[in-house]
């Protein structure tokens, strides 16, 4: 009977592993899983959830709140990568979007009789809603210069990643602009249900992505265009609009984690705000199976992308042999072994040589 | 030449793929200086047993002799070193590199460490010559034509000193003169001593150049043959592998949908149009039920036209009415939605998404034009592929697979495919049957006739007069981007088009 059972869980097992190779998200799950692992025998309570005043605490959770910053933005990249594109201005659209959300706001701390009184310069949903307007709007720009002016992507996107922190520095007047308006700070900060509110955000954004993906033929046309430009024109699919959106929603993806870096920061800095964050954004992408050929998408893939380098993260600092400044270096030497060990011609050149030693030996 | 011991010889040659035996066990020989064809229809395994030769794929079993000692190449660039070079079907250059660079890709030669770039245009130079080709080799690739392209491939294998010319199709998109010049080539190289494979799917130049066949059905083996001992007839009927009469019951041409009401059943007529650069004025019509053939040389403007009619090209002045209504068509998708469908010459780059599968590539235009939120379910979806790849004999694993791997006939019909689920009143097809077996061929004009009974107009655009004729019941003429004739009833002769052609009217 036990050994009945254990078949019957090993079948499932293996047929999931199956299912989950064929998606593609094979290998990108055993390295969160293994970097988990690592965690767990480093750190004992790695895994232990406990509520303390109501809230789900605990490193894994630490982790989700964390990498929503990234699992956003590798969404939007997904599909621009997808079309063969890449759009490293996103980091710069990140200071934007805070940017504005912080000038729109106000950073004025109006305190009456000693008790603090939230004030707003603008409301708090005008502001939100001008953040992703003109974080939506900034990628279609970057969409009419690649679909209508033929630009490469990658020079399109550069002119607004250096013109956009100057932009921002503009908005904020050259200034860190600090809010003292508590509504706002739910939005980075703040729990529902115990839960950090910024997965909420991540699921729903996901939510929506999936139904587009699945249920509409938006993925059909993206892969197809990423895949065959001109023949996809030729089959009466309009290629430059696909590209123009997907820029779009990329810039759109860009301005909610403004939002997200400017309340939970409560503060705004054009210089600093989504530093660096477009290289994480495409590194998860990359980890995730999209070939940044173009074709083929993998948004979950994306999204655990994201979670590896942000456990990755979590973890090189919890290991206390590694010094601060070796940091980034073993980041990348993990990454790189990681990206080695994805590519399917380096495995089979591995596997290649092993096999000869073997015989070798015989 | 039975006492010569073969350069290269296989013997059982067996590959598969997922879900198709490409090859079961077949045997090839080849001989130093004499020019050997492989015939067979589409999915015989030709283009298999050549990427096994050269090291591309890595056979399942068999044995393969070259220059007497067993081997076997990994890779097509081992193959290369030791004499086996390959122009491919599908021209496999760098379009945005120069001629020149094209054709040293890899092997620069030297000075001091250098890329000594005189000698690399003047050996291009020199190169080319040799094809009679005279260009400038320091201009981009993607500058010139095909057929230009085609030549630079082969002279970019010709200068490596190799013993075997594999040449896959290289005819395909060649016109008549460039064909001679390429055949002079051959055979000078033929009299050096060189062994060379010729893929091809015109019999006319099988028999004008080769001196052995070897020819394939459905991946086995059917027969090696001097060329000279084996009647045309009798070699298609080895291909086919079915009685030749059943074949030659042509398909007949559909002459009776063709009233004499031409404005109550005209479906798209075109008005002084013209664009500069590419097409010189010119009007044509198109009635229901009929096939317009276009016919003339390569770059006289057929293909050039169509892109107009579709709208992939903006054209500076002239009117389209479609069903007698003035219509703009400013894009592919417009013409989609009118009912216009455009098979295009250049399968690979504006015809088929490799990567997706059969499935998608197949519903890719129905679903373009319902848009994104009316996505087909996917058993309807399933239910269409279905459909196409039973009725087009589609020959394919599953309507899963992706569409790369299946061979290049299969390919062209998956095209059709794609635009039949979109039901068009007007499809134009450019060059439906170049690249693709007899078979396929006879299959595609069959399939082209009797969608016209039902009331299908078809653009038929084709190098080949003769199928040209065969098919349509009026041929408009093309000469140097211009519109010069349009011919019908006893005018529709292989000779008088040619004249036209010519300019002797």
């Amino acid at each position: 009977m036990a050994g009945y059972n254990l078949r019957n869980i090993m079948g499932k097992i293996s047929k999931g592993f199956s299912s989950a190779s064929r998606s593609g998200l094979l290998w990108p799950l055993i390295f969160l899983g293994l970097i988990l692992l690592v965690n767990a025998v480093i750190n004992p309570g790695f895994f232990d959830i406990e509520i303390k005043d109501g809230r789900l605490s605990g490193s894994l959770i630490d982790i989700m709140n964390r990498s929503s910053y990234i699992i956003l933005l590798a969404i939007g990249m997904t599909f621009v990568v997808a079309t063969a594109g890449i759009d490293i201005s996103v980091g710069a659209v990140v200071a934007i979007s805070a940017a504005i959300s912080a000038y729109l706001i106000g950073g004025t701390l109006v305190v009456e009789n000693g008790v603090q009184q939230y004030v707003s310069f603008m409301p708090m949903p005008v502001a939100i809603i001008a953040a992703l307007l003109i974080a939506t709007a900034l990628g279609m720009w970057n969409g009419l210069l690649i679909s209508r002016m033929g630009l490469q992507p990658i020079i399109a996107t550069l002119i607004l990643m250096v013109a956009g922190r100057g932009i921002a520095q503009l908005i904020t007047s050259g200034q860190i602009i600090t809010i003292y308006y508590k509504p706002f700070f739910f939005i980075g900060g703040g729990y529902l249900f115990g839960i950090p509110f910024s997965i909420y955000i991540v699921a729903a954004v996901l939510a929506v992505v999936m139904f587009l993906k699945k249920r509409t033929a938006l993925g059909l046309f993206i892969q197809s265009v990423g895949i065959n430009k001109t023949a996809t024109r030729f089959a009466g699919i309009n290629s430059s609009n696909i590209i123009l959106w997907v820029y779009a929603f990329s810039g759109f993806c860009a301005g909610i984690v403004g939002l997200l870096v400017c309340s939970n920061n409560k503060s705004a800095d054009g210089n600093n705000a989504g530093y660096n964050m477009e290289l994480d954004a495409i590194l998860a992408v990359v980890l995730g199976g999209t070939s940044l050929a173009g074709g083929k998408f993998y948004i979950m893939g994306s999204v655990i992308g994201g979670l590896i380098i942000q456990s990755l993260t979590t973890t090189i600092f919890s290991i206390k042999e590694i010094k601060p400044e070796a940091n980034l270096v073993v980041k990348a030497v993990i990454v790189f072994v990681v990206c080695l060990i994805q590519s399917e011609s380096f495995r089979k050149k591995v596997a290649g040589v092993i096999f000869l030693r073997e015989k070798k030996s015989l | 030449m039975a006492d010569l011991k073969p350069i290269v010889e296989m013997k059982g040659v067996k590959k598969s793929f997922p879900g198709v035996q490409a090859l079961s066990g077949v045997d090839f020989r080849l001989f130093e200086g004499e020019i050997h064809a492989i015939m067979g229809q589409n999915g015989a395994g030709k283009s298999t047993l050549i990427k096994i030769l050269t090291g591309v794929y890595k056979a399942d079993g068999g044995s393969i002799v070259y220059c007497g000692s067993q081997c076997r190449f990994r890779t097509p660039l081992e193959a290369q070193k030791k004499g086996i070079s390959t122009v491919y079907q599908e021209v496999n250059l760098c379009p945005n590199l120069s001629v020149a660079e094209n054709i040293f890709i890899g092997r620069e030669p030297r000075r001091f460490g250098m890329i000594d770039w005189n000698k690399i245009n003047s050996e291009s130079e020199k190169l080319l010559k040799r094809l009679n080709v005279s260009i400038d080799v320091t201009k981009l690739l993607s500058s010139y034509s095909v057929a230009i392209q085609q030549m630079v491939a082969i002279a970019r294998v010709l200068c490596i000193s190799s013993r075997v010319l594999i040449l896959d199709e290289p005819t395909s998109s060649l016109d008549e003169q460039e064909v001679n010049e390429l055949f002079e080539v051959l055979n000078k190289l033929k009299s050096e001593g060189m062994a060379i494979l010729f893929v091809t799917h015109f019999l006319d130049q099988v028999y004008r150049i080769t001196d052995r066949i070897t020819v394939f059905r459905n991946g086995t083996f059917v027969g090696e043959y001097l060329t000279k001992d084996l009647p045309r007839v009798e070699l298609i009927f080895k291909m086919v592998g079915k009685d030749i009469s059943a074949m030659s019951a042509m398909p007949q041409k559909c002459l009776e949908n063709v009233s004499d009401n031409k404005a109550a059943d005209s479906l798209l007529e075109i008005k002084g149009m013209k664009k500069q650069g590419s097409m010189n004025e010119f009007s044509l019509d198109v009635q229901k039920g009929e096939v317009l053939g276009f016919a003339g040389l390569l770059g006289s403007g057929r293909t050039e036209t169509a892109r107009l009619i579709f709208g992939i090209d903006k054209p500076d002045q002239g009117e389209c009415l479609v069903k007698n209504e003035l219509k703009n068509i400013s894009s592919p998708s417009d013409a989609i939605e009118l009912g216009l469908a455009f098979c295009p010459e250049d399968r690979k780059t504006e015809g088929i998404i490799d990567e997706l599968s059969v499935r998608e590539n197949i519903i890719l235009a129905l679903q373009g034009s319902l848009g994104i939120m009316k996505y087909l379910p996917r058993k309807k979806q399933d239910k269409i592929a279905d459909e196409y790849i039973k009725a087009l004999g589609i020959k394919t694993a599953d309507a899963e697979c992706e569409v790369r791997t299946l061979s290049g006939g299969n390919q062209q019909k998956v095209l059709l495919a794609r635009w039949l689920a979109t039901k068009p009143s007007l499809l134009i097809l450019d060059e439906p049957t170049r690249g693709i077996d007899v078979g396929a061929k006879f299959e595609i004009q069959e399939f082209v006739m009797s969608h016209c009974k039902e009331g299908m107009s078809i653009i038929f655009i084709s190098s080949e007069l003769e199928e040209v004729i065969r098919v349509s019941s009026r041929v408009a003429v093309f000469r140097d981007r211009q519109k010069i004739s349009e011919l019908s009833g006893n005018d529709l002769k292989e000779e008088k088009i040619m004249h036209t052609i010519a300019g002797g009217q």
